[in-house]
């Protein structure tokens, strides 16, 4: 069965792997949906009812510049292959999400971010070309300033197979970071210290939701000038099996947190680590949302304007006993983000994890994302499972321009869920 | 730098044994029917390094082209080091007498002109290694797959021999036997016991290579699964429903 990171929720769909970018799209009576890594929470990579069409055969680099690190490949490439292939020609790959087991493709549709927003923006702004295949059969390439390319950053999918793309690496010197780790005990100082940082390339907040005072730990880091090569990726070492929901009660939860956030409290630290182990450092654990259990679990990632909005939301999550393990929390820059339904915008962006008990979790994430509303702010799509149509129109203003472009012969879960309206 | 062919380089596994070869710096032939997939193969290597990558578009059911094809390699590369055949099809538990003869002349017809014609020209060069995908399936007939199997054994029964026969003009013959192997063709299929990627069946036949084997299983685990499979009397095997 295909799931989402999340596990939630269950869909029935029919799985036919793509192995070839000449080839044709599957025959379909009913709507497809290409699929990478399946590393999206909720239902954007899930097509109940419908088909599915998983990319990982469309790993094929197709041509690559030493000189101007342009790399051409198909969409299904994973970036941790893409970084192997990068790092030893002495480039990286300009946006990495937390994990490095996502695709080209699933990272141009959800126009994915990373710990360098505030410098370089959205994945999808160092895509220089796509080839998207249309229900029709018809071959677009599309760059940008086009409509369709527009659409197709941060699309779901929903504008077609994205087949191809070429992206812009960016140099570096070797395959590490100097890290800082600065530890914070309250909101004011975590912007304190991100008022600080902004000669860092990467940064990003660990904190405990569970803290009154909303303790954590800052990271930021930048490429180290030293050359090396990186050490052989170790295979992960997978979660065995759906772990029982004792594990995730609030006290162990708790004793986690505290324990995380005892080891930041020693102070200030630096160290210069390998780029896979600062910015995929849950990659060493294969399959950790089993650790959720079978029911799965939500991930809510928003993006407020204000710090008040913020201590809001994590005074509502605290009050309903539902944490977290290690929320996340950073700030957004104002580079424009390319796509049409691309989720950054300036302001705060912070992400939880939830167990899925039932209604009681239904019930705080429509409170948390009724705040956003009020807040102005928005739900990153590849995160969710939940909001509404009203919501998802609300904080997505070119929602009509984007429906233009929608492949016909596409859909998606998520995409049936919010475009009820 | 080595000189690789490779027949039936867009199968799941040659092509994950030319991203080897190709990250190695190896110069490439590789030959397959379909010009799409061939180019974006070929493509693929060149870009991960591969120092030349020539290619053919050819049907290898057409034996009469058999001996043009190693005359184009060696124009393109020069001598190759190593020959690949790594083309064939699957067959199936229903595969009937109308089915089986392509199925026969895909895997084991033309995989044995190929080897012949790659065996004579390496034995008088006295230089090389040829290697052949057989298959686990070729070690016992099982009704779960007969004639994929009958070709199999016999594809296994040529190296075996083409192996003794060249081993005193000093090239090496490796016979490679995969277990299941998850492709994305096979991707929705139920989980297979004890099944690997093809890149990592790929890792297994390029280090059997560069150690001069004889048989490889991949992974190790089949030597000794097929080892029990073999021993076990036909009273009782006949009974099995694997």
């Amino acid at each position: 069965m295909f799931e989402s990171w999340g596990r939630y929720p269950k869909a029935t769909q029919t799985v036919v792997p793509l192995a070839w970018r000449s080839d044709a799209l599957p025959a379909a009576s009913q709507p497809v949906l290409a699929v990478g890594q399946g590393r999206s929470y909720g239902d954007v990579c899930l097509n109940d009812g419908g088909m599915v069409l998983p990319t990982g055969g469309l790993d094929r680099f197709i041509s690559f510049d030493e000189k101007s690190g342009v790399v051409r490949c198909e969409a299904g490439m994973t970036f941790a292959d893409l970084i192997s292939f990068a790092l030893p020609r002495g480039y990286f790959v300009p946006v990495v999400p937390g994990t490095q087991i996502v695709s080209v493709g699933g990272a141009i549709a959800n126009d994915i971010h990373g710990k360098n927003h505030a410098r370089a923006g959205c994945f999808g702004r160092h895509v220089r070309w796509l080839e998207l295949l249309r229900s029709d059969g018809e071959r677009k390439e599309c760059v940008p300033g086009d409509p369709l390319f527009a659409a197709t950053v941060a699309g779901l999918g929903l504008t077609g197979l994205i087949t191809a793309a070429e992206i812009q690496l960016v140099p570096v010197s070797g395959p590490f970071v100097v890290e800082q780790t600065v530890p914070f005990r309250t909101l004011d100082e975590f912007f304190e210290i991100d008022a600080g940082s902004r000669d860092f390339e990467y940064t990003v907040a660990w904190i405990d939701a569970f803290s009154r005072e909303v303790r954590g730990i800052y990271h930021r880091g930048d490429h180290s000038q030293r050359p090396g090569r990186a050490a052989p990726a170790r295979p992960p070492r997978d979660v065995p099996l759906d772990l029982p929901s004792f594990v995730l009660s609030a006290p162990a939860v708790r004793a986690f947190n505290a324990l995380v956030a005892l080891k930041g409290r020693l102070g200030k630290k630096q160290r210069e680590t390998d780029v896979r182990s600062f910015f995929f450092p849950l990659d060493r654990i294969g399959r950790w949302n089993r650790i959720y259990g079978e029911r799965g679990f939500f991930q809510f990632q928003c993006v407020v304007p204000t710090r008040d909005n913020v201590r809001d939301l994590l005074g509502r999550v605290r009050i309903s006993g539902q944490g977290s393990f290690l929320a996340v929390l950073k700030t957004f820059g104002d580079v424009p983000s390319p796509g049409l339904l691309s989720f950054p915008r300036p302001g705060i962006t912070l992400t939880l994890d939830f167990a899925n008990r039932g209604p009681e979790t239904l019930r705080l994430l429509g409170e948390l994302e009724a705040v956003v509303c009020a807040a102005s702010g928005a739900l990153y799509p590849a995160k969710d499972a939940t909001m509404s149509a009203r919501t998802f129109a609300a904080s997505y203003p070119r929602l009509a321009e984007f429906e233009r472009f929608v492949d016909p012969g596409f859909s998606s879960s998520f995409w049936r869920r919010v475009a009820r309206a | 730098m080595k000189r690789v062919v490779v027949l039936g380089a867009t199968s799941a596994i040659a092509q994950h044994v030319a991203r080897l070869y190709a990250e190695q710096g190896a110069s490439l032939f590789l030959v397959a029917r379909n010009p799409d997939r061939l180019a974006a193969v070929a493509a693929d290597a060149l870009t991960r390094g591969a120092t030349q990558v020539e290619t053919a578009v050819l049907d290898l059911d057409d034996l009469g082209a058999h001996q043009r094809l190693f005359d184009a390699a060696e124009a393109a590369l020069g001598p190759p080091d190593i020959v690949l055949v790594a083309h064939g099809v699957l067959g199936s538990r229903e595969a009937g007498p109308e089915e089986a003869p392509a199925i026969l002349r895909t895997d084991l017809v033309s995989p044995t002109s190929l080897l012949l014609h790659a065996a004579r020209r390496m034995e008088i060069r006295r230089a090389g290694t040829l290697a052949g995908i057989s298959s686990v399936a070729g070690d016992r007939g099982r009704a779960a797959n007969p004639v994929y199997g009958a070709a199999k054994a016999g594809l296994t029964a040529l190296l075996s021999a083409l192996r003794q026969r060249l081993s005193p003009s000093g090239v090496s013959v490796l016979t490679v036997k995969p277990g299941f192997v998850n492709t994305p063709m096979t991707a929705h299929l139920p989980a297979m016991p004890f099944a690997v990627g093809p890149d990592r069946v790929a890792k297994d036949i390029v280090r059997a290579l560069e150690r001069g084997a004889d048989v490889v299983y991949t992974p190790a685990i089949w030597r000794l699964i097929m080892l029990v499979v073999r021993v076990l009397p036909e009273r009782l095997f006949k009974k099995l429903s694997f």
